[in-house]
């Protein structure tokens, strides 16, 4: 069982701190946390690990899509990864602003992810082999974003709310465009069809994983549920996504590669194959095929941008230069 | 490293003329002219937009919504607003010279 206390104080079972009760109150109600307001130590704490590691998953999800970016095979094709990775980029961004407001400065945020101390999502721990994975990416992978971010957006802590709300607009467009990609290869040549799929057996499991442990192995639901920073669980978004997904996949003529998959009717679930958690656990921490590339990138790209950094704090901090007097 | 973490610039844009300016966000920038730039590519990549502030966020004081009680209203204040007011549907005025005479025996109608 966990008890939030105050660091100032310390509650006991029969001792709760009436500033809880009192914020727990309103959460009920539906209302927002602001920056300023009283919080349980552990909701923040919560709260920046998940919008850190959500920021971080914003930036190193522009990497494997960048490198695609030169290979589009049309020139609207290139637009429009160029704008979603534009768009990726900026959600880092504004996360870090959100995460910012709990505590870390950005500054700190991303020298843990370049330290390897923060995580980001495990899909970014994969190569995107061919550009059949782009469109996989853009469609599967935004739609299970969008049904976590869609929910979070709902959460009790206003600055986070508020960004996720900008971002699901925004990310709405990458889902359709990566859906059309899709059904393009999937009505294309049989060597189309093939790299679709062949994109979606290695792309299954690390998107089945996508919405973290299942709700047996999470030890962090529960409390986050209480506090509406998380309105469902890991398992109620993967059905959902199932749900959402599995007709449209099938609609395409793809193959599930997972073979336990199946409806069941009684329940109104989806059966899958549970992943190996230990597998997803090993990834997150770093451990995964591309890990180090990423990361290595994100250092390499934070490395090569000093100099331009260093020019523009030079030129906020100009002396005006003095006019020689005329006589 | 020390060299990212630049003050904070608080957002507001415009999304037509005439239209007043909301907040959107807020962005790390080295000054207000940078600021600028940074907040047109985070804030407006899609939508209308035809103006933008942006200000240091070390200039705005704000109200603490722990002093929330100061926005609570001691006392009626019907009388600031419109509906605070009665008017009858028909106004039927005398006619004639009856108005004089009722000015007259109302002094303070006198003056008007």
């Amino acid at each position: 069982m966990v008890i939030a206390v105050d660091n100032e104080k310390t509650a006991s079972m029969s001792d709760v701190d009436p500033r809880l009760s009192a914020f727990e109150a309103r959460i009920n109600r539906g209302e927002k946390i602001e920056p300023a307001d009283w919080m349980p130590d552990d909701y923040r704490q919560q709260l920046i690990r998940l919008i850190h590691v959500h920021a971080n998953s914003e930036i190193c999800g522009a990497l494997p899509e960048g490198k695609w970016i030169p290979h589009a095979p049309t020139f609207k094709r290139k637009l429009a990864l160029v704008a979603k990775v534009q768009d990726e980029v900026g959600h880092g961004q504004l996360l870090y602003r959100a995460a910012e407001t709990l505590g870390p400065s950005r500054e700190q945020m991303i020298e843990d992810l370049i330290s390897g101390k923060s995580k980001f999502s495990n899909v970014f721990h994969y190569p995107a082999e061919s550009w059949a994975d782009v469109a996989i990416i853009a469609w599967l992978i935004d739609a299970a974003a969008i049904i976590n971010q869609t929910m979070m957006a709902e959460g009790s802590y206003g600055p986070y709310a508020r960004a996720l709300k900008r971002i699901c607009y925004e990310e709405a467009f990458h889902m359709k465009h990566g859906y059309e990609m899709c059904v393009v290869l999937a009505g294309g040549t049989r060597v189309q069809r093939d790299m679709l799929q062949d994109a979606l057996n290695r792309w299954w499991t690390p998107i089945m994983m996508f919405h973290g442990p299942s709700d047996k192995e999470s030890k962090h639901t529960t409390q986050l549920v209480k506090w509406k920073v998380k309105l469902k669980t890991n398992d109620e978004q993967r059905q959902q996504f199932l749900r959402q997904f599995v007709p449209k996949m099938l609609d395409l003529r793809l193959k599930i590669p997972d073979k336990s998959l199946r409806y069941d009717s009684a329940t109104e679930t989806w059966r899958y194959d549970d992943p190996d958690w230990n597998e997803f656990k090993k990834v997150v921490n770093n451990g995964g095929p591309v890990s180090h590339e990423r990361v290595e990138a994100r250092r390499l790209a934070h490395v090569d941008g000093l100099w331009v950094r260093e020019a523009l704090t030079a030129h906020a901090n100009r002396q005006p230069i003095p006019m020689p007097e005329r006589n | 490293m020390t060299d990212t973490q630049w003050p904070i610039f608080e957002v507001f844009h415009q999304q037509a003329r005439g239209e007043p300016h909301v907040h959107v966000g807020s962005i790390h920038a080295p000054d207000a002219e940078m600021a600028i730039i940074l907040a047109k590519e985070q804030y407006c990549r899609r939508q209308a937009c035809v103006n933008i502030w942006v200000v240091p966020a070390s200039a705005i004081t704000a109200t603490l919504y722990t002093d929330d009680d100061i926005f609570e209203r001691a006392t009626d204040k019907s009388y600031r607003e419109s509906w605070g007011y009665k008017t009858p549907k028909h106004v039927a005025m005398p006619h004639g010279d009856s108005p004089a005479q009722v000015a007259e025996s109302d002094s303070e109608v006198k003056h008007m």
